[in-house]
């Protein structure tokens, strides 16, 4: 009896998928019934509130894309000097009482990153760069960035701070300094780990939205230049949840069509790096 | 069978104490290993001779407790003393461990890498460095055709010579193994004894076993451990034969340990 | 330059550009922060937090937004704490290693990767329009109880996993049954572990303004919600609402009511690690 219960709360998950996948295709496949999947993939326009209606995805990709692509750039070089540097480094009592301070930066409320985007970042920003529009990808994507350290430099750590203590015997006994050490054996050794933490970090950055629906601008183009305002997947759910329209219109299906979307690049994602986790964990076992 | 002409000095110990935090591990030892010969080092687990063997290419460094007293003379330089450059002075002492451990690369990287990390990046160089050690790990022939194959896919005792390999390829003059065989079959176990053997003409090495025959069978002289203390050390064979005191008749019989 | 001097300049500067990497996340989120009180903090007083919403900025205050997520976060907990749990216990104790149970593994690491907002999607729906639940309280709290419910069965799973077989012996031969072991034993002594997942989890919910936007959640609730059923107002939406008014005096009350909802979300974090540390000295198995 009791197991039984358990097993049923264990189900609640599937069905969470299972939902899921019901609410995206229920609501899409009518979307699709109306707009072509070919225009829909290769139109570079996205219109499906004005009165000359485009529904083609592209710009609000690339507009994903920008944005992901800057905070990677921050996050990933940060991530794995951080990771480097406190499983190879720092003290261990350093490496402990650090660790849960840095994922505070993964813990406050991205509302609130939204706020710093565009009220702190883009304003210095601006300064820097004279051109630069008040919404823009720079400054959300900076910002996702500093957010999503902790979840590169936590993960890669974790990998290769899993490394057996062998590995870094043998190189010392060679004679080499830790440098070498940790970017010549350490580094390679952890391979599939820190790429587990950066596809993560891709998915999350992918995913997140309230940095970009606040400082990021709302306006899809087809473009992947940083200084102007754009609007990605996630920032258009929220600009057509906070309109007025109606259930059941095709403009209401368009927000499930940009889901779908959404949820099949961070499904593929989640994926291969659930994936390569199962097998790394096998490797020094 | 065994050397008699008189050989130099090479390692020279002195008064050496080592403690673990309070834990005092090696206790007043001194103890001299003379050039190209076989040194075995054996005694129960936690004697301190994987300690003394470790003292040698300055591995305790890592050790956070690790406090050291004593002088250690390898080819006429006192290691410890402060203008030592450890990193060079590994260049001159290879190590091969407990497990073998090859890194998650190539076969040719694995050995090449002691000499890429020197610096060295010309590719004759490396090639020829990559088959004389791995000549002379007598692991050439199993492997030459399949260089980029990654070390960690040859079986335990195939990777035990490649660990031996890499030591090698840095040209040391001195070899210090960590129980080399203890996680092998008795097939590659006999064949890193030949190997042992081999490679005796041309380095110093020191070997920690915890297998009585092993020392035997490749060990020139004996040194046995005991809760720190250098119980006795000498020729291998005398000391199995006729040992002088009751702690080392009672261990080689294997009454204890 | 010697070889060994070069390495050890490496080193030495390695580890000032790991130290610079470690904190420079930090230091700008401190930076942030101070901004934000110097912004913010004027604005805080018994007013802001007892009056309702107006088209005043400096009459406006943030009593339904923070009561609405003190509704959210204690139906949250009660939906999803339970399951959350039974289900960690399913996985830990009962499942057998088959096929469906790794399904059920993959599935649930794949949910902890969804985005928030596609969760809101499911809410929106599943529940708001299915079960006929509306952008109530309900539906809030039951969209946000999905979204956190594989972190907290990933941490009860943690938990448990620490708890040392021994434990589960000495109770068996003492002729206990499966359940009894797990309740009087297991349970409580990774209660630690299972605790600290669990406010992390309801952490992450506190701060969500994604999902609820989606939901329907109003930005404007001129009353103080007295049962599930009530639409609603949480603080982030309120900071969301306030923070895309071009009006100065609306970001600053904006930056007043981030003020509070970091100290709800450093307040439950701090719970969170302290009880962490707690545990681990407790259990030194």
């Amino acid at each position: 009896m009791i197991e039984l219960i358990l097993k049923f709360s264990a189900f609640v998950s599937i069905g969470t998928t299972m939902g899921i996948l019901y609410v995206l295709l229920s609501e899409s496949i009518p979307f699709f019934r109306e707009v072509s999947l070919i225009d829909f993939l290769t139109d570079t326009q996205w219109t499906p509130l004005f009165t000359n209606k485009h529904f083609g995805i592209l710009p609000l990709i690339t507009g994903t894309l920008t944005v992901t692509l800057i905070a990677l750039l921050v996050a990933v070089p940060l991530g794995i000097i951080i990771a480097v540097f406190l499983s190879e480094y720092a003290s261990p009592k350093f490496r402990r009482s650090i660790k849960p301070i840095l994922e505070i930066l993964a813990a406050i409320p991205t509302v609130v990153y939204g706020f710093f985007a565009l009220m702190t970042v883009t304003p210095i920003l601006q300064t820097i760069i004279p051109g630069l529009s008040g919404f823009n990808a720079l400054s959300a994507g900076i910002v996702m960035g500093i957010m999503i350290i902790p979840m590169v430099s936590s993960l890669s750590e974790d990998a290769m701070y899993a490394v057996p203590k062998s590995l870094r015997e043998a190189s010392y006994a060679m004679g080499a300094n830790k440098f070498q050490t940790a970017f010549k054996v350490v580094i390679p050794a952890a391979f599939s780990g820190i790429i587990v933490s950066i596809i993560l970090a891709i998915a999350r950055a992918i995913g997140e939205t309230m940095i970009v629906a606040i400082a990021a601008g709302q306006q899809p183009r087809f473009t992947m230049d940083p200084t102007v305002p754009i609007q990605t997947l996630t920032a258009y759910i929220v600009q057509v949840s906070l309109g007025d329209i109606q259930h059941g219109s095709l403009e209401y299906k368009t927000i499930y069509a940009a889901g779908i979307m959404l949820f099949a690049i961070t499904f593929l994602l989640n994926s291969i790096s659930f994936y390569l986790r199962k097998k790394y964990q096998e490797k020094y076992i | 069978m065994k050397e008699k002409k008189e050989q130099r000095t090479i390692i020279q110990s002195e008064s050496i104490n080592v403690y673990y935090d309070d834990k005092h591990v090696l206790k007043n030892v001194n103890l001299d290993i003379k050039e190209k010969t076989v040194t075995a080092l054996i005694g129960p687990s936690g004697c301190g001779k994987s300690t003394y063997l470790r003292l040698i290419n300055r591995m305790n460094d890592y050790i956070p407790e690790f406090h050291f007293s004593g002088t250690i003379v390898v080819n006429g330089k006192n290691i410890y003393d402060d203008s030592v450059e450890v990193e060079e002075l590994r260049k001159d002492i290879g190590m091969v461990f407990q497990k073998p451990n090859p890194f998650p690369k190539s076969i040719y990287d694995n050995v090449a890498y002691g000499l890429k990390i020197q610096g060295i990046k010309n590719k004759t160089v490396l090639d020829e460095a990559v088959e004389s050690s791995l000549k002379q790990a007598a692991l050439w022939d199993e492997v030459k055709d399949n260089l980029k194959a990654g070390g960690l896919s040859l079986s335990g005792g195939q990777q035990q010579r490649l660990c031996i390999a890499r030591a090698l390829a840095v040209q040391p003059t001195i070899l210090l193994m960590d129980e080399p065989t203890s996680a092998l079959d008795p097939i590659s176990s006999a064949k890193i004894e030949e190997l042992i053997f081999e490679l005796k003409k041309q380095y110093t090495i020191i070997i920690v076993t915890h297998n009585m025959q092993q020392a035997t069978r490749v060990s020139d002289n004996t040194a046995f451990f005991y809760i720190g203390d250098l119980i006795e050390y000498g020729k291998t064979d005398e000391l199995f034969m006729n040992p002088i005191h009751e702690q080392t008749k009672k261990y080689i019989t294997g009454r204890f340990g | 330059m010697k070889r060994s001097v070069r390495n050890k300049i490496y080193d030495k500067v390695f580890e000032i550009i790991g130290y610079t990497a470690t904190f420079f996340g930090l230091i700008i989120l401190l930076y942030f922060i101070t901004d934000i009180v110097y912004e913010g903090w004027n604005r805080i007083d018994y007013d802001f937090l007892t009056s309702y919403t107006s088209r005043k900025a400096e009459k406006s205050g943030i009593f339904p937004a923070w009561v609405g997520s003190v509704w959210i976060l204690a139906l949250t907990l009660i939906i999803s704490v339970p399951i959350g749990i039974a289900s960690g216990i399913y996985f830990e104790e009962y499942a057998k290693k088959n096929k469906i149970t790794y399904m059920l593994e993959v599935n649930i690491a794949n949910l902890a990767g969804v985005p928030s907002i596609i969760y809101g999607l499911l809410g929106l729906e599943i529940f708001g329009r299915m079960f006929g639940f509306g952008s109530s309280i309900l539906t809030g709290s039951l969209t946000l109880a999905l979204l956190i419910l594989p972190i907290i069965i990933v941490s009860t799973r943690e938990a448990l996993k620490a708890v040392p077989q021994s434990l589960r012996d000495a109770s068996f031969a003492l002729g206990a049954s499966k359940w009894q072991t797990i309740w009087l034993q297991i349970l409580p002594s990774s209660m630690g572990g299972v605790l600290t997942g669990t406010i992390l989890a309801l952490s992450r919910a506190v701060g969500e303004t994604a999902p609820l936007i989606v939901i329907g959640a109003l930005a404007y609730v001129p009353f103080i919600p007295s049962s599930p059923m009530d639409e609603f107002t949480v603080l982030p939406m309120q900071i969301f609402e306030w923070t895309s008014r071009p009006q100065h005096e609306f970001l600053i009350n904006a930056a007043a009511a981030i003020i509070v909802l970091l100290c709800i979300t450093f307040l439950m974090n701090g719970i969170a690690i302290y009880l962490r540390n707690k545990w681990q000295k407790k259990n030194q198995w």
